[in-house]
């Protein structure tokens, strides 16, 4: 699958290669009403990785249901939304909005976002909100629920036992690590919003220990990414108990990647006598 | 315009002074159709600090060769590592993006270009002259081994100059060259691109003279091609994407 707000709504990629071989495509993140985004610079390249503040701009839920939605339903793949807000209330409505749209099989309820002011990764940092969001989602959301964990936390197995005991159908992880880069020259923040969200390689075995930590305590099915660049990574997060993986910063860079990670699963199960790509689901020997 | 990913190989790499060079490089096969403006995300290597790709405009293209030139400025680890890249080694390229220069409903047109800003000038000259509209060209830089590619440019018009220091040409900021400071002879369009801070005075110039102008911009970038909303411009509709909804927008449509 292709992380959320690295892959637009698919159609940027259609030039590079056709995308019904991905497994899903999570939209950009979609929240109730129209938000601008945060002030440009909102990127910061750093070693192996990229900070990002783009603060989910998105021209909000009733927007892409009448203007977005008929133009990429009818992708072959599972066009999944990444649904978030500052408000419980705001997660419901647009949970419900998305509800309605038959060619949606699911939705990733984005509880970690670290670039918006109010909410975002909040509700992914507690137990007692992550349960509140979850279970107020639940109720009106009868299809595939995937809850995104930050990793901006003590205990993250914790969180995510939570959102399994609320009725999540799976958890994604991780969202994108809380950081910072300064300009020496200048002595200036670089991002417009002092912090950002750390992606790529760098929080590769962060991302990794997590989703490890995750599969010990959890049965629904686990979402791996952070830092996947190529098909060892892929299956690096596989090993260590991810049911399906999600490639978000490497498109950037190749943006035929994750039809060569598709492709190089399936070349990494018969080289190693593997029947099918489930097999490797938490099959790290210790 | 459809987009691809393509190795490339390098044929040539000139170094014009200390801090330019231009790469020639050739398509595997037939190279697609490119515009004035547009640009492409140039894949350096994996090291730590280039782990992105960098984005350089097309400074030229010569279809029947099947090779394009970009015009480089070293300023910092990646586009150094496009400096030594050496004949016959690969250049993978993420191309055509973005938008690109219209062409003039007036044939009087001005193209304003400094630094590196002067390399998508070039490519737009070509379209102009093939389009019968002779380009003219206002080149500034720091000093005289800042005017680079001139003889390029001649080729395809006439080429004012300024320098700071005054080296060579005017000196001053391309603002206070005579054709600038006298309006002769007349200008009815301007392309610019360069510095953030040239391109607004040169913008505020041309709103004030009723002169339609276009401004390439240079934000920092992660894809290139819309997928990260990371290069965003305020614009009067609000943040627009300047590598899918740009690099060349109106200076009016602007919040400059
Ligand atoms: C549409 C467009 C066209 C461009 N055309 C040219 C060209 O024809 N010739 C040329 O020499 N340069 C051009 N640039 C600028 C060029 O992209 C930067 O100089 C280059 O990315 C710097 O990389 P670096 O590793 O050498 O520098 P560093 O400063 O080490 O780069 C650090 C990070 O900042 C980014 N960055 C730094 N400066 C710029 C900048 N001015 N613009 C965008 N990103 C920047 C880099 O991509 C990188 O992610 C263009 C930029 C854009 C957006
Ligand atoms: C530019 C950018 C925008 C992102 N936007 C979102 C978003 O809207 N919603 C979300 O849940 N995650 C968002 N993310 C986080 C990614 O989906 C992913 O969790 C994270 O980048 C880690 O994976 P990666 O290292 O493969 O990129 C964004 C990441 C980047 C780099
Ligand atoms: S650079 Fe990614 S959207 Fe423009």
């Amino acid at each position: 699958m292709t992380a959320s707000g690295t892959f637009g709504y698919g159609e940027e990629f259609m030039d590079f290669f056709e995308i019904s071989c991905l497994g899903g495509v999570l939209v950009k993140g979609t929240t109730l009403n129209h938000r601008e985004g945060n002030l440009y610079p909102r990127m910061a390249e750093t070693p192996q990785g990229m900070l990002n503040a783009v603060g989910l701009q998105n021209k909000g839920v009733h927007y892409f249901a009448d203007h977005i939605y008929p133009r990429i339903k009818d992708y072959d793949t599972h066009m999944l939304v990444n649904v978030s807000g500052s408000t419980i209330e705001e997660y419901v409505e647009t949970a419900k909005v998305v509800n309605d749209l038959e060619k949606i099989p699911g939705i990733e309820l984005n509880i970690s976002c670290p670039n918006v002011k109010e909410g975002g990764m909040a509700f992914g940092t507690s137990c007692p909100s992550a349960v509140a969001v979850i279970e107020a989602v639940r109720k009106v959301y009868d299809k595939h629920l995937m809850v995104k964990l930050s990793p901006n936390v003590t205990n993250i197995a914790e969180i995510a036992k939570a959102a399994e005991d609320s009725g999540a159908d799976s958890v994604s992880l991780i969202n994108t690590l809380l950081g910072m880069a300064i300009n020496a020259k200048t002595r200036r923040p670089v991002l417009s919003t002092i912090t950002g969200g750390l992606s790529g390689p760098a929080v590769k075995p962060v991302a990794l220990r997590m989703v490890w930590q995750v599969a010990q305590v959890l049965n629904i099915p686990i979402v791996g990414m952070g830092g996947i660049m190529n098909t060892n990574d892929a299956i690096e997060f596989m090993l260590a108990g991810a049911s399906a993986i999600q490639v978000g910063t490497a498109n950037f860079i190749d943006p035929t990647v994750t039809e060569k990670i598709v492709h190089g699963i399936e070349d990494y199960c018969k080289e190693h006598g593997f029947d099918k790509a489930s097999d490797l689901v938490g099959a790290m020997e210790v | 315009m459809k987009k691809y990913v393509d190795d490339f190989k390098v044929i040539k790499n000139e170094r014009l002074n200390h801090e330019y060079l231009v790469l020639t490089l050739k398509h595997p096969d037939k190279m697609p159709e490119m515009m004035p403006g547009q640009f492409v995300e140039v894949r350096v290597d994996n090291g730590p600090n280039t782990f992105l790709r960098r984005p350089i405009s097309i400074h030229d293209v010569d279809y029947e060769n099947n090779t394009m030139l970009l015009l480089v400025q070293e300023i910092g680890e990646g586009t150094r590592l496009m400096g030594k890249l050496k004949e016959g080694d690969n250049c993978n390229l993420v191309y055509p993006l973005g938008n690109w220069f219209a062409l003039p409903d007036k044939p009087r047109v001005l193209l304003v270009g400094g630094g590196c800003g002067i390399a998508p000038l070039l490519f737009m000259g070509r379209r102009l002259k093939a389009n019968g509209i002779e380009p003219r060209f206002l080149l500034g830089a720091r000093s005289s081994d800042g005017l680079i590619a001139l003889d390029a440019f001649k080729e395809l018009g006439e080429v004012y100059t300024t320098t700071e220091d005054g080296s060579a040409g005017t000196k001053g900021y391309v603002i206070h060259h005579p054709v600038v400071k006298t309006h002769t002879p007349e200008i009815d369009w301007i392309y610019t691109c360069g510095p953030e801070a040239m391109m607004k005075v040169v913008a505020k110039y041309a709103g004030n003279h009723d002169i339609r102008c276009q401004v390439s911009l240079e934000n920092h970038m992660a894809c290139g091609f819309g997928a990260c909303l990371c290069c965003v411009a305020e614009t009067l509709d609000g943040h627009k994407c300047t590598c899918t909804d740009g690099p060349v927008f109106d200076s009016t449509y602007l919040k400059w």
